[in-house]
């Protein structure tokens, strides 16, 4: 799978769809009239200020809610996600920005957990060598299998994460935050990682508050703004455009920056 | 670092990464066991050490500690109070607890003694009563926990009460049932033995599964491209522990020999050794007590593994107090009393399983409890009082939690659970 150019639209198959989401809480809409789609080998960012309705968008999808009114198809079909079970099963895996892994564990019995091989005598040997068949599909940097997770960095378990969900072969893959608690070089890694799962022809859902770590990876940018959409921008888009786009508001501390370093140089802004 | 045989040419894939040491050979192995026991993955380590200090003290005191009947009596002692640890294991695997144990030993040996007794009905129904009410404790207490989300801390100090006022309604007012002391329950509790060559046999068996296992895993990994550890390691692990049981059962036998009933005390153990480390349901018990998000979120189901594990420690903890009745040969109000539910608990403690969950063996009821019945022994040799003992025991507890405590602090800050 060549990597995707940037400028060019998606090429993949049409996976995911949504058209017309919407979810009330009581007198709280946090989300209305959501639409989005992901194909094949795309990585479509999701951006938008606290409380602009990411995290809701992202808990119907995994499952954990449903919405109030809209559709949801997956794979051409209609489908309705009723529990967290149902989304695996479509093909939709999350890594949640907590990671959920069991410190106590290694490695492999992290990846296969809840579907470990051969349920009455563990088939330890098939399990360590799918488990580095994997990571080394992903070039993950994993010194052993064998060590307890609480032994490994941030950006290792950041990929630990990801490779358990890569585990059941997903189409769609959701990453919650997943630089947030990352260190310069621990981010880099995650974000090849990223591409990675990108060039296996998987679709990739990214939300992040980091706008460096959005345009880097991004093929598509979703902007989301007290839950509406707000625009999508392609991932040559600029950091203005997008703090405009999150805030709503023309006039910000970037725009006004912008304007000074345009005066300054005396300059024009492209 | 690469041998020159042909098949280690291409890199296995658990050695690709240049920044792990390889660790081969015994030496290897020997390394790698300090470098655990320094970062505080103590393993067995303290119990060992506890039971030769232990021994040379009692043995220093009065020579008679260390006499083969002595320690004939004393795993006749340890298998009851084994059987409430191992399922205390199993509960404590989940950071959870079961105070009620005690009661339900005691209980369990009244149900045995009224039944078969004074009601007349054939053994096996009065076991297999008392083992089932084990099991719908077990049930009751994963059910409050997963309806009500009550603590099992609570629960159990209910159930501690409420079971055994139970018990004493049952036994009535004289509060005492004898057990016929001719009865193959009583006889297996007091003075069955295995025969010499059978207890050798038993003995070598754990090497020879230890090899066979060993080489499938060697001949396994090596066909999958893994780094197939050494057979040196898995040999000498055989040898020493071979000759440490057929030491064991030599000694034994030059008393009384090795007793039926610690013999299934220890098959019980190596079958939830299996369970716990072998199998998908093993595996889930270890990720609820880690993380019980992240084992829902895996797809396991949390309420069932913590209803499993309630289930098996009253259900262990019921058996405990059927062999104690047979050991005493009597069902009385004080069966269960006293420091029993302390003894277990401590005993799966001391053996290195970890009250705050997710780490544990099988084996720690087991090594525990020989710790805390050679403590109880010797101090029983030495003719002190009931209060000194329990002092004792009390501190011992609190050493073994200081020591679970004090590990944990250190797996902490060297980055391991």
């Amino acid at each position: 799978m060549p990597p995707v150019n940037e400028q060019d639209p998606p090429q993949g198959e049409l996976l995911l769809r949504l058209r017309g989401i919407s979810k009330t809480f009581g007198a709280v809409t946090a989300l209305s009239d959501i639409e989005l789609d992901v194909h094949a080998g795309e990585v479509v960012a999701l951006v938008g200020d606290n409380g602009a309705g990411k995290s809701t968008l992202v808990k119907i999808l995994a499952g954990v809610h449903q919405p109030t009114t809209g559709t949801i198809e997956f794979g051409g079909r209609q489908v309705t996600v009723d529990n967290p079970r149902k989304a695996l099963e479509l093909g939709i895996a999350t890594v949640f920005q907590d990671l959920a892994l069991c410190e106590n564990l290694d490695v492999v019995a992290n990846l296969f957990l809840g579907h470990e091989l051969s349920p009455l005598r563990l088939d330890e040997v098939q399990m360590e060598v799918r488990a580095w068949k994997l990571l080394q599909e992903l070039a993950a940097r994993i010194p052993s299998v064998r060590e307890p997770v609480a032994s490994l960095s941030g950006g290792q378990r950041q990929t630990v994460a990801i490779a358990r969900s890569l585990l059941l072969d997903p189409k769609v893959i959701m990453l919650d935050e997943p630089t947030a608690a990352l260190g310069v070089a621990q981010t880099a890694e995650v974000l090849n990682l990223i591409e990675r799962v990108r060039a296996r022809g998987h679709g990739v859902i990214l939300i992040s508050h980091n706008m460096e770590d959005v345009r880097a990876v991004a093929d598509r940018i979703v902007v989301l703004r007290l839950g509406r959409n707000a625009g999508v921008f392609g991932g040559e888009a600029s950091h203005e455009e997008l703090v405009t786009a999150i805030t709503g508001a023309r006039e910000n501390a970037v725009s006004r920056r912008r304007d000074r370093g345009i005066e300054a140089t005396g300059g024009e802004q492209p | 670092m690469n041998r020159s045989s042909p098949e280690t040419q291409q890199t296995r894939f658990d050695q690709a990464d240049t920044r792990l040491r390889r660790d081969e050979g015994i030496a290897g192995a020997l390394r790698g066991f300090v470098d655990r026991a320094r970062s505080g993955d103590l393993g067995m380590l303290p119990v060992i050490f506890g039971l030769l200090l232990i021994s040379v003290v009692f043995t220093s005191i009065n020579p008679v500690f260390i006499a083969p009947n002595n320690l004939v009596n004393l795993l006749f002692d340890a298998a009851a109070v084994g059987l409430i640890a191992l399922g205390v294991v199993c509960v404590l695997l989940l950071g959870e607890i079961d105070l009620s144990i005690g009661s339900m030993s005691g209980l369990a040996s009244a149900i045995v003694g009224v039944l078969w007794v004074n009601s007349g009905m054939p053994l096996p129904i009065g076991i297999g009563a008392a083992l089932a009410t084990g099991v719908l404790m077990g049930c009751v207490y994963g059910f409050l926990l997963n309806r009500f989300g009550m603590p099992s801390f609570v629960s159990t100090l209910a159930g501690l009460l409420a079971l055994l006022g139970f018990q004493l309604y049952i036994l009535g007012p004289s509060g005492s049932i004898n057990l016929p002391y001719a009865s193959p329950l009583v006889r297996f509790g007091q003075i069955l033995i295995m025969p010499d060559w059978f207890s050798y046999t038993v003995a070598i068996v754990p090497g020879i599964l230890i090899v066979l296992s060993g080489l499938r895993t060697i001949r396994q990994r090596a066909a999958a491209n893994l780094s197939p550890g050494s057979l040196s390691v898995v040999l000498a692990k055989a040898g020493v522990l071979t000759a440490a049981l057929l030491l064991a059962a030599y000694y034994l036998n030059q008393g009384r020999g090795v007793p039926w009933m610690f013999g299934l005390f220890v098959l019980l153990v190596m079958i939830m050794h299996y369970a716990f480390t072998r199998t998908k349901w093993g595996r889930s018990m270890f990720a609820v007590g880690g993380n019980a998000e992240a084992a829902r979120r895996s797809g396991i189901n949390v309420k069932r593994i913590r209803l499993s594990a309630f289930i098996l420690c009253s259900t262990f903890a019921a058996a405990g107090g059927v062999l104690a009745a047979a050991r005493l040969a009597s069902s009385s109000q004080q069966a269960g009393a006293g420091d029993v539910n302390l003894n277990a608990i401590a005993a799966a403690v001391i053996g290195g399983t970890s009250l705050f969950g997710g780490r544990g063996s099988a084996w720690s009821a087991l090594l525990g409890v020989l710790v805390i019945q050679a403590i109880s022994n010797g101090l029983t040799l030495l003719n002190l009082s009931s209060s000194l003992r329990y002092m004792i025991t009390g501190g011992v507890l609190a050493i073994a939690v200081i020591v679970d405590s004090l590990a944990r602090q250190s797996r902490a800050s060297h980055g391991r659970a």
